[in-house]
């Protein structure tokens, strides 16, 4: 352990009295404060030489940002917990016996999700529920079935309170999945975050449907390439948090982001770009990644200590870690402006050319760079078009055409999308309002949904024009619930902030409407 | 020669134009004159008047000597309108110039548009293709683009060759039951029953509805007609006592085929300023127009 300066405790005491006497958090919204502030006076990982300078500074000059993972991580970032054994075999640890029907299985849900940690302090994905919950349907009829399911998904949301929770639904249809998606229409709430996974040859178009229909009162389910991410990960893989595909049983140690704009801010040509200026970047985080790693695995006990390894719930081989970015537009837009050349990502041919020739070069070094515990996936990080921060200004998530710049026409847009979303195992997406004529209509969404997939678009998200509550970046917020916040008023759900970050920097209110 | 088509706009995405995702062509000129047209501009073809020219601020608008901008469409009717041009010439459009500031539809005496192209089929189904695999179809619209209908047969066969599923959005005055080509490679139409009593459609549309009726009955029978349109228009005629008889007329037919009902509220959007002063009908009474059609076995919609 490195010591650190007394300014810097002074500084972290008063970020202690800050929360300690804020108005708008509510208790628990401190407690997780108060971890980080604490976690704040470490200095515990053998940090790569370089990184502090592309990390450490204001977010208008930063290369890479590690997401407020903290400087001794205790735990992974995302857990992904095979909730599969625990209706098969319950669980020893929480004096659980494998559930016998629909009450005993969503009470045993319910208890486990609490024991679940991650970044948050909030399990991050909660089963792929509808499989989950199908078994314990049979004999029980719609009425009973559908209050329960209800009630379960209620209870979630107010108790899990970040909408990073995440479930996920299909390819196969089931009365389950129906039910919970009636439910969704109807709570109209921002927890949890809900992906139908979608194959053609496996979904029917009436549970598809289904799941429009949910989507345009709910702003969920998304949907995702079920074909795409079963081949990259296996049949027994989950979508969490926001839109990340990781293995069941496992997770991701971590997630770093490289601001791909402000490393083009470095580089004087296009080409000193992609010869230098990114490559070095690339390498101090991938190493920076490794150090976190080390330290959790090696160091922090977490893989010792816990029930949920200790019983089989998830176990290290099944683990990878997510090398994230954000910026791609900017940064094309920005080498561009350097060169003097006319254009801009997502609407000229060059630009998005460019794009693709950035993007080619982080998956050769990705693929070449060797981690020792990635072991879920050969030893490698996933790449993560990352949905951006709150405080993110002038830079869009992942490989997204900026807010306002968006092609007039939406098959322009969907045909740059084409070209990005292949590269992101662990997740990327797009969002779009729909007009709301499209009620009378909900096949024109799902036409939209095949033919993306069959286009190689990874993860799409729609929300009706005028809905309540819409996707942010890759999580849900209720507007009302912004509305709150930005009078100052303490809300219950702590994306709500976020969110409202967003709406202010990101102009996530202003996505054209399709 | 291939046959050319003039051209109004193409969507490429529409919800709106028959069921799922689908590319929807709108074709220029009609034989109707709706009061409540919500696109007056695409009912008379241009005649090269210039008064437009002047008044595009973009300059998108131009003059041009090249005849072949202004070729006549083979299947319009005789009418020929007296030409009030302001020089020889013809108006030139340049889409890459226009910003659809409408300044020429809005200073149009003769209820046209400049903006129109002139395209075949295959010039169509190149623009179509650019939205495959996204669209199940495409729809073509008008203007009543029957007027036109050797190009659809052209169209058609190209779109049905790649898979796609053809509609057609007519007034319903060419008589189907005499063009089993265009039927053979059309996989609906949709239909506006503007009104069921023949005065009321004569004071609505300036026609009488004797062939619409009896398309209606002819395409429904086939199982080929999965829409039909009232737009409901408080005051101008009884919209009630319309779509219950038309219901009723169709009604027999429906072991054929489902027909959705789309029951449109009027809306004075677009519409010429001499007729757009009747009430837009409220919600409730929508509402039971809808209820009453399901009753008698159609699916129905409010748009």
């Amino acid at each position: 352990m490195r010591e650190i300066s007394m300014e810097r405790v002074e500084q972290i005491r008063q970020d202690i009295y800050g929360t300690i006497t804020s108005l708008t958090m509510t208790h628990e919204q401190k407690l997780t404060a108060m971890c980080n502030h604490a976690d704040s006076l470490m200095e515990v990982l053998d940090l790569p030489e370089g990184l502090d300078e592309l990390l450490n500074v204001p977010i208008e000059k930063k290369c890479i940002c590690d997401l407020n993972e903290g400087h001794a991580p205790m735990r992974p970032r995302y857990i992904v917990p095979d909730y599969g054994k625990l209706m098969r075999d319950g669980c020893e640890f929480l004096k659980l016996d494998p559930p016998k029907d629909l009450q005993e299985a969503l009470n045993a849900l319910l208890i486990f999700y609490k024991h679940v940690p991650s970044v948050t302090n909030y399990p991050v994905f909660i089963g792929n529920l509808d499989q989950l919950i199908e078994p314990f349907l049979e004999g029980v009829d719609d009425e009973t079935a559908f209050k329960a399911i209800r009630l379960f998904m209620m209870h979630i949301d107010r108790t899990i309170v970040d909408s990073f929770c995440h479930a996920d639904i299909g390819p196969k249809p089931t009365r389950a999945g129906l039910l919970i998606m009636k439910a969704e229409a109807e709570l109209e709430d921002a927890t949890p975050n809900l992906t139908m996974r979608y194959d053609p040859e496996i979904t029917s178009d009436e549970f598809a449907l289904a799941g429009v229909d949910c989507a345009l009162h709910s702003a969920k389910p998304s949907f995702a390439n079920h074909k795409m991410f079963s081949s990259e990960l296996g049949e027994n893989y989950a979508i969490a948090s926001c839109y990340n595909g990781l293995l069941i049983g496992g997770g991701s140690y971590t997630l770093c982001r490289l601001i791909l704009n402000h490393i083009a801010d470095r580089a004087d040509s296009i080409e000193q770009f992609k010869k230098e200026t990114l490559p070095y970047v690339l390498d101090i985080m991938a190493r920076y990644m490794d150090a976190r790693i080390k330290f959790m695995v090696e160091e922090s006990n977490f893989f010792e200590y816990s029930f949920l390894v200790k019983e089989g719930f998830i176990s290290k081989e099944r683990f990878s870690a997510m090398y994230g970015l954000v910026g791609l537009a900017e940064c094309v837009n920005t080498l561009f402006e350097k060169e003097g050349k006319e254009g801009r990502f997502g609407h000229n041919e060059e630009a998005n050319q460019l794009g693709v020739e950035i993007m080619d070069i982080i998956e050769a070094f990705n693929n070449a760079h060797e981690n020792p515990y990635c072991l879920g996936t050969g030893k490698r990080f996933l790449l993560h078009a990352q949905v951006g921060l709150a405080e993110d200004i002038c830079t869009s998530p992942g490989t997204r055409i900026p807010i306002g710049e968006e092609p007039k026409e939406l098959i322009d847009h969907l045909r740059v999308l084409e070209k990005f979303h292949k590269y992101f195992p662990s997740g990327t997406g797009d969002i779009f309002p729909i007009d709301i004529t499209v009620h009378n209509n909900p096949e024109y969404v799902l036409d939209i949904v095949k033919g993306s997939f069959k286009e190689g678009i990874r993860y799409l998200s729609f929300y009706r024009g005028d809905s309540d509550v819409i996707r942010v970046t890759g999580y849900l917020v209720k507007r009302s619930e912004m509305e709150k916040l930005d009078r100052g008023e303490a809300v219950l759900q702590n994306t709500t902030g976020l969110g409202l970050g967003s709406a202010k920097y990101g102009k996530i209110l202003e996505r054209k409407v399709r | 020669m291939a046959v050319e088509a003039l051209v109004n706009k193409i969507i490429p995405f529409s919800s709106v134009d028959g069921p799922g995702n689908r590319t929807a062509v709108f074709l220029q000129g009609c034989n109707f004159d709706c009061r409540y047209c919500h696109n007056p501009e695409t009912i008379h073809l241009c005649v090269s008047c210039g008064l437009c020219v002047e008044k595009c601020p973009t300059g998108a608008l131009s003059w041009t000597d090249e005849p072949e901008d202004l070729r006549e469409v083979r299947h319009r009717d005789g009418e020929e309108r007296e030409r009030g041009r302001l020089r020889p010439g013809y108006v030139r459009y340049d889409a890459a110039k226009c910003v659809l500031c409408d300044a020429c539809i809005g200073n149009c005496p003769h209820g046209s548009s400049p903006r129109i192209t002139h395209m075949t089929a295959e010039a169509v189904m190149k623009q179509v293709r650019r939205q495959m695999p996204y669209i199940r179809g495409i729809t073509v619209s008008g203007g009543e683009c029957t007027r036109q209908r050797d190009f659809l047969v052209g169209l058609f066969t190209l779109a049905r060759a790649e898979g796609l599923d053809c509609l057609l959005d007519s007034n319903g005055t060419l008589d189907f039951s005499k063009d089993p080509e265009l039927l053979a490679v059309t996989d609906g139409v949709m239909l506006d029953i503007k009104a069921f009593d023949a005065a009321d459609h004569r004071l609505v549309t300036g026609h009488d509805n004797a062939m619409v009726l009896q398309n209606a009955r002819y395409l429904a029978s086939l199982g080929k007609l999965p829409e039909i349109r009232t737009v409901i228009v408080p005051g101008l005629f009884d919209g009630e006592e319309s779509v219950r008889r038309t219901a009723g007329f169709l009604a027999p037919y429906l072991k054929a085929g489902a027909i959705r009902y789309k029951l449109i509220r009027y809306r004075p959007m677009g519409v010429r300023a001499q007729y757009a002063a009747h009430p837009t009908p409220d919600l409730a009474f929508m509402e039971r127009l809808k209820r009453m059609v399901c009753e008698m076995g159609f699916t129905a919609v409010i748009a």
